[in-house]
């Protein structure tokens, strides 16, 4: 069981261009920003939307294919979806709203109300079987949402934000309980979200989608270790230069910056904000890189300031509170900043 | 009232009441004129009870093809983008602002024995219209029709298509989705738009009188029963007029959560 989609789709002056692919047992994480096109994949996957060119396959069937006219209508895919904000049927009790899909599947109503008893028991929720969606919490109606697209027995399950409409406290333990079922789940997963904590805790694999593109994918780790756009990066919370190596010396802009290793040509490197520290005169050592930059932003993130500066680099640092009053670090001021050659990392 | 609240302007609540009194002056007149002794008398003789029996009948009726007819009109309308929406929305709303007579010329124009229509109506389905109960039915549609259209389609367009897609990918056809997820969810809109629907049908008079008559016991509705007594047995009018008033205030309290109740 697996999922192969080749995805053009326009909707008005968007248009989404991707490819993705998924095994049977993995979950894939769809990361990008709001308006970048991960609802509209998920549409083209549970056939709401057709696709204007590509194919979607799943299972080696073919769903959507505008080349040989193959469209197979959302009711007779087999794939389960839990949309964002849940959308639970108001009118039906929970029981219910389970049991819709083997019903509508053609499953006898007993039969149907079994299987759905049995899939809400799995989500711990068999004692709220009887209540109406709008007497469920934010994660309970999660958990019925994700019982109610599991009772079809999906070959493909698509989550659109699944965790979005919960507060912190309940979103961590839903969270972990997602995690659990995704790991019974035996088909492929395919889960769209903004949030990184969801996509590194849920998925294996992640493609960021920027405006309609996939603009990095690969192992979750990986991505969040080696970010290559300023979105992946400012999501993961890193500096990410791009430049030119040559032997230990790497150009970016008119800057230049040393690294511990050798590498050569085009390099991303990446500085976490917490090895870059702040001096008001240059600092000495061979070993560091150093270059003179101005003070735009000071912003506590916790019990850490972050600092944005500007100057040969754009960087963000990450400094005590004390080092804040110590150096007198306001908008404008001219600092020096550095970081050790073996804090940077560079890969192609 | 509380402090710092802006008093309103004199001249605003002067006219407002001047305007409750010309609502509340014609029904307390209507009131005080009843002879409430011969009431039952005055409803419970033949022709009262011919007019009753075939306003219920037909005004459930014309509710009926209403809903039949309407439900899918309003759907087409709030959910498939057809060209020239807007046009059909405007025809089907037409007969709200059309004089009811002009709507009654209309349909005896379209569906009389002299016209086209009528005319094969009757030759192949021996079927006629005008002067018959059938024919009050048709008027009570055609002017009642467009209240439960754009009450229900109002109803559809508040709801999120998102439920019919997840019910979609569920598994329900467009069918099973309409019946089991739609239609439950826009309830409220569907019996406010029959209620509204049915009232205007039992009150319609001039589309009536202009396509079907105002035959007694044929096609004389309590609408037309009114007009008729009122130059013959003034009683009568105002006892039948107390049975529609009485029936109109039920609907207001049938419906008072949508419509009177304004937070």
């Amino acid at each position: 069981m697996s999922l192969d989609a080749r995805i053009r789709a326009s909707r008005g002056r968007f248009t989404l261009d991707v490819e993705i692919a998924c095994d049977a047992g993995s979950v894939l994480a769809v990361l990008g920003p709001n308006g970048a096109g991960k609802t509209t994949l998920l549409r083209c996957l549970g056939g709401n939307l057709a696709i204007d060119a590509g194919h979607v396959r799943l299972d080696g069937e073919v769903l959507d294919d505008p080349a040989t006219g193959t469209f197979v209508a959302p009711e007779h895919r087999r794939v389960g979806t839990v949309p964002q904000d849940h959308l639970l049927f108001p009118h039906l009790s929970a029981l219910e709203n389970v049991a819709f899909g083997p019903r509508a599947r053609g499953v006898a109503r007993r039969d149907a109300r079994e299987r759905a008893r049995a899939r809400l028991a799995a989500v711990g929720l068999e004692d709220r079987a009887g209540d109406r969606p709008a007497r469920l919490s934010g994660g309970q109606s999660q958990r019925v949402a994700l019982a109610r697209a599991l009772a079809t027995d999906p070959a493909l399950l698509l989550l659109d934000e699944p965790l979005a409409a919960l507060d912190a406290t309940t979103r961590a333990t839903t969270r972990r309980d997602l995690r659990r079922h995704l790991g019974d789940f035996p088909g492929p997963t395919v889960l769209v979200t903004h949030d990184p904590i969801d996509a590194l805790v849920l998925a294996d694999v992640i493609a960021v989608v920027e405006d309609g593109l996939v603009t990095q994918s690969g192992p979750a780790a990986e991505v969040a270790r080696r970010p290559r756009t300023p979105y992946v990066a400012d999501l993961v919370g890193t500096n990410l230069l791009r430049g030119e190596a040559h032997g230990t010396e790497v150009a970016v802009g008119a800057a230049t910056v040393r690294l511990a290793e050798t590498a050569d040509g085009p390099v991303h490197l990446t500085i976490a904000p917490s090895a870059v520290t702040l001096h008001p005169d240059p600092p000495q050592g061979s070993a560091r890189n150093r270059w003179p930059a101005t003070v735009v932003d000071v912003e506590m993130v916790g019990e850490r300031a972050r600092v944005e500066l500007t100057g040969e680099l754009p960087l963000t640092a990450e400094v005590t509170p004390a080092a804040v009053a110590d150096l007198g670090l306001a908008p404008g001021l001219a600092v020096w900043a550095s970081v050790k050659a073996t804090e940077v990392a560079a890969y192609p | 009232m509380s402090r710092g609240r802006r008093r309103p302007p004199v001249a605003a609540l002067a006219a407002a009441a001047v305007a409750v009194a010309f609502f509340a002056l014609p029904l307390v007149g209507l009131l005080q004129r009843a002879d409430w002794r011969a009431l039952p008398d005055d409803l419970t003789r033949p022709a009262a009870l011919d007019a009753m029996r075939l306003s219920l009948v037909a005004s459930l009726a014309a509710t009926a093809a209403t809903v039949v007819f309407g439900t899918p009109l309003a759907w087409v309308l709030a959910r498939v983008p057809i060209p020239g929406r807007g046009l059909v929305r405007g025809l089907v709303l037409l007969p709200m602002v059309l004089p009811p007579v002009v709507g009654g010329v209309a349909l005896l124009s379209a569906f009389s024995l002299g016209s086209p229509l009528g005319g094969w109506l009757h030759d192949t389905f021996g079927l006629q219209l005008t002067y018959r109960p059938a024919g009050v039915v048709v008027a009570e549609t055609f002017v009642a029709m467009p209240f439960y259209v754009i009450t229900v389609e109002a109803g559809l367009r508040s709801l999120d298509p998102r439920f019919e897609e997840v019910a979609a990918g569920l598994g329900a056809g467009p069918v099973t989705t309409f019946r089991r997820v739609t239609l439950p969810m826009i309830a409220p809109s569907v019996a406010a738009g029959a209620v509204l629907a049915w009232a205007r049908a039992l009150g319609e008079f001039g589309a009536t009188i202009t396509f079907a008559g105002n035959i007694v016991g044929r096609t004389q509705t309590l609408p037309l029963a009114v007009y008729q007594r009122l130059e013959s047995d003034r009683d009568a009018a105002v006892a039948l007029s107390l049975l529609l008033l009485g029936v109109s205030f039920a609907v207001l309290a049938g419906l008072r959560d949508r419509w009177l109740v304004r937070r």
